[in-house]
């Protein structure tokens, strides 16, 4: 048997959960519910504001992290869902997850990019 | 003897005459503190001497007498029936032919166990003469909890993955192969990486945590392999981006 180049993709579903499981929720919590509850000023999240951080290599970076790594670990995530739920067309599942992962990233770098 | 009757349906077969396995129920009379094994070893000694499983120990160190208890991957001399219905279905481990009764072939898990170099690959042989190979307690206790494995074979009965796939080379051995690898005196990471680093070794694994569930000593064969993979794909990718460093 040979050595697997699955760490590519593994290394990439690791570290979107990580990413998905510590710093979305935070995400979550400053926009969908500290600022429509007046717990921040609405003003925090101005939009020069944010266009201001999403100007910057640093915010750019971040915010790409933000979108591209949970991407890819929920496309490893519905590839293994759709094994345990007995869809052995394993190939064609495999291209439409990656496939709609890898073209998100790519959007979303082309999106930062412009900014 | 308390007089409580606890139906026991138990999958028989005989390889010389049956068609298919079926079941056979028995009325055992048992006492408060039997185990499953006790209530099979009764039926044995006193209804029917044809019965065959397998079993050893009574009090799950040797690992033989796994089977499924209701459903349940379990070592029968572990599994009190105060736990349990006054019916109890009794099977083999599923996941593994048959080769009579309760009995199944473990073939496939001894060649996979074996694959995985299950031993220690120091970095030179020493004899008798020239000592020990010396360990702190803290090298110890990164690796000792997997050293707890029975080869009872009851994770590779619950793996759904193993289930899908035969060729999975399954949590026990991957377990007993990251066990080895942690350990301070072995050398033979990239000597397992070969199977263990494999399409069909802990990448089959897609952490579902069955195995560390059913487990009788507390492995966590599913840490063990998750483990496994942090370090496989940083060994991957130092092997693609140092030049010569696995030959």
């Amino acid at each position: 048997m040979a050595v697997s180049n699955k760490p590519i993709i593994w290394l990439l579903f690791a570290a979107g959960g990580t990413f998905a499981a510590f710093v979305t929720p935070v995400l979550i919590f400053i926009t969908g519910l500290a600022l429509p509850s007046g717990l921040l000023p609405a003003e925090a999240l101005a939009y020069d504001r944010v266009l201001a951080v999403a100007q910057t290599q640093i915010g750019k970076l971040v915010l790409f992290a933000v979108v591209f790594l949970p991407v890819w670990h929920a496309a490893h995530r519905l590839r293994i869902t759709a094994h345990d739920f007995g869809i052995r067309a394993d190939a064609f599942v495999k291209y439409i997850c990656y496939g709609l992962a890898a073209t998100a990233t790519v959007i979303s770098a082309i999106a930062l990019f412009s900014i | 003897m308390s007089n409580r009757i606890v139906e026991l349906e138990i999958l028989r077969y005989n390889p010389e005459t049956d068609e298919e396995p079926k079941f056979q129920t028995f009325s055992v009379p048992c006492a408060e503190d039997w185990v499953v094994l006790d209530a099979i070893n009764y039926i044995k000694d006193e209804l029917d001497r044809t019965l065959s499983y397998r079993w050893s120990c009574h009090m799950a160190v040797c690992g033989s007498c796994g089977m499924m208890i209701n459903g349940e991957p379990m070592l029968s001399c572990k599994s009190f029936l105060r736990d349990l219905p006054d019916r109890i279905r009794v099977e083999p481990l599923t996941n593994f032919p048959i080769e009579r009764d309760l009995v199944v072939v473990m073939d496939d898990f001894m060649d996979k166990l074996d694959s995985v170099k299950p031993f220690l690959i120091p970095r030179e042989e020493k004899t008798v003469d020239e000592g020990e190979f010396l360990q702190t307690p803290a090298q110890l206790s990164k690796f000792k909890q997997y050293t707890l494995c029975i080869n009872c074979t009851l994770c590779y009965a619950a793996c759904p993955q193993y289930a899908h796939n035969e060729g999975f080379v399954g949590p026990a051995a991957l377990a007993l192969a990251h066990r080895y690898n942690l350990d301070s005196r072995d050398v033979g990471r990239s000597a397992r990486a070969d199977v263990v680093a494999s399409n069909a070794g802990i990448w089959e694994c897609s952490f579902v945590g069955a195995c560390s569930e059913v487990c009788p000593h507390g492995v966590d064969p599913a840490a063990a392999i998750q483990q496994t993979k942090i370090a496989s794909s940083v060994d991957y990718f130092r092997d693609m981006l140092i030049p010569g460093r696995r030959s």
